[in-house]
């Protein structure tokens, strides 16, 4: 399969890059791995007459802690993120989305931004973004704007950046102590993506209970979204198999997912139960009640 | 649409070709510096045939532009071998039967070799994920398995014979 002709671009730095985006907005793209786009290019989904090669542009690929959060370079790769162990450490429901992505070589290649500004539907990064209340970077000529990833995913492969911007960083507020999360994900087969996919946070508070939560599905809607429903049962609650299963309920009630060779929409409403369910109790039991 | 000017080493060799911005490298490799020893497989970056090492991290050549790997080092499937003293991976895969059609195996060894990078003493379950974006439909990974762990033995004992004098001293 072979792309449609297209003009190539390979910017050095950003304010190379955003010069090309703002001149040529609305016709061109951004290449950052290329495991989303190329595909797109050789199916013939999506022709733009300008690839901006964002490969080889400096400053984009630093993990940074700072000013409380995971700052993560657009151009970091799925690799990177899963091999970095005070990620592992620090943020298992970033290590264990990474580790999961396609395989590996599509880990090699494949960057957090790249596929972030793709959205795929039953991509994994907007599950977890959404799920720690991360938020995205956007740079243009005309400065930076913050979009929280619940903003961020607007429909299916389509997000809130406009086309003279660039998604430079993904920034993870640093989990408080008390917090744990986990990501859990059915694929059918190696290598597939998501069938359903939850990414969950929990912070307990001082007595004990739930005071902040955060659940977010992938695969099941249109877009990745914030299980608010399951949410609200969660806060307020002491983590148990009971509650559990009620905002597992809540989030398989609030999902939209839509029929297809992975499974009819009651198997897979019962999948967003189930591993909504799993991903809870992997949480609960990295759970350190702090004052 | 310009064409542009691509330069890579491939194999330890400068090789240089003008390309179409649209031109994968895999065909770069296979149809302009006739390096045929890397697979098209699916084509829809699924199946690893056409697993080629550039710049030290494997790659599927059907989902990478060739003007993307502009000034890369690439090796093939063809740089393997040391003239003719196979490389321990492709002695294995011989020695174990690795193989049965053979189409997937040179993207199968990329990717071993790859791996064996990473991680120099894998457990079968690693070596099973580790090769879980290259697809064999004719041996069901047992004996590929095998072979990836018989070279990485085979590696692992050269790189202690050849640390040993070291240590000697």
């Amino acid at each position: 399969m072979i792309p449609a002709e297209f003009e190539y671009a390979r910017p050095r730095d950003v304010g190379e890059a955003l010069r090309i985006l703002s001149e040529r907005a609305g016709d061109a793209k951004v290449l950052s791995g290329g495991y989303s786009l190329l595909p797109l290019l050789k199916l013939r989904l999506a022709s733009p007459s300008l690839v901006v090669d964002i490969g080889h542009v400096a400053g984009l690929d630093g993990i940074a802690e700072q000013d409380g959060e995971l700052r993560i370079g657009a151009r970091v790769t799925h690799a990177r993120l899963a091999a970095d162990a005070s990620i592992a450490a620090r943020y298992p429901v970033v290590h264990e989305a990474a580790g999961g992505i396609g395989d590996p070589q599509v880990r090699n290649w494949g960057t957090i931004g790249g596929s972030c500004a793709h959205a795929d539907p039953s991509s994994d990064w907007p599950a977890v973004l959404i799920a720690t209340r991360a938020s995205l970077l956007c740079r243009s000529v005309n400065g930076d704007r913050t979009i929280a990833a619940r903003d961020f995913f607007v429909d299916a492969f389509q997000t809130a950046i406009e086309p003279d911007e660039l998604l430079v960083e993904i920034r993870i507020p640093t989990p408080a102590p008390g917090t744990a999360s986990a990501y859990k994900k059915l694929e059918r087969r190696a290598g597939d993506f998501a069938t359903v996919g939850v990414a969950v946070q929990l912070h307990l508070g001082a007595d004990g209970r739930i005071d902040q939560a955060g659940v977010g599905l992938t695969a099941v809607a249109e877009t990745p979204f914030a299980a608010t429903d399951a949410e609200a049962v969660l806060i307020g609650a002491a983590p148990g198999a009971d509650v559990f299963k009620r905002a597992a309920a809540a989030a398989a009630a609030q999902s939209r997912p839509a029929e297809d060779r992975h499974g009819p929409v009651d198997y897979k409403r019962a999948m967003v139960a189930e591993m909504t369910g799993r991903a809870l109790t992997a949480a609960a039991a990295r759970l350190h009640p702090t004052a | 649409m310009s064409n542009r000017h691509v330069t890579v080493t491939v194999n330890g060799e400068t090789r240089e070709a003008d390309v179409e911005p649209r031109l994968l490298l895999v065909h770069l490799l296979r149809d302009t510096f006739m390096l045929t020893g890397t697979h098209v497989g699916c084509d829809t970056s699924n199946c690893g045939a056409c697993t080629v090492m550039v710049d030290g991290r494997s790659a599927k050549s059907c989902t990478m532009l060739a003007a993307q790997a502009d000034g890369a080092t690439i090796t093939t499937i063809e740089g393997m071998a040391d003239g003719a003293t196979l490389h321990p991976l492709q002695q294995a895969f011989w020695d174990q039967h690795g193989l049965q059609c053979g189409f997937c195996t040179p993207g199968m060894m990329m990717q071993a070799s790859w791996l064996l990078g990473q991680n120099p003493d894998p457990t079968d379950q690693e070596v099973r994920e580790g090769i879980a974006g290259n697809l064999c439909r004719c041996t069901g990974y047992v004996n590929i398995v095998k072979a990836i762990q018989q070279a990485a033995g085979e590696m692992r004992a050269k790189q202690d014979a050849a640390a040993e004098p070291v240590a000697a001293r």
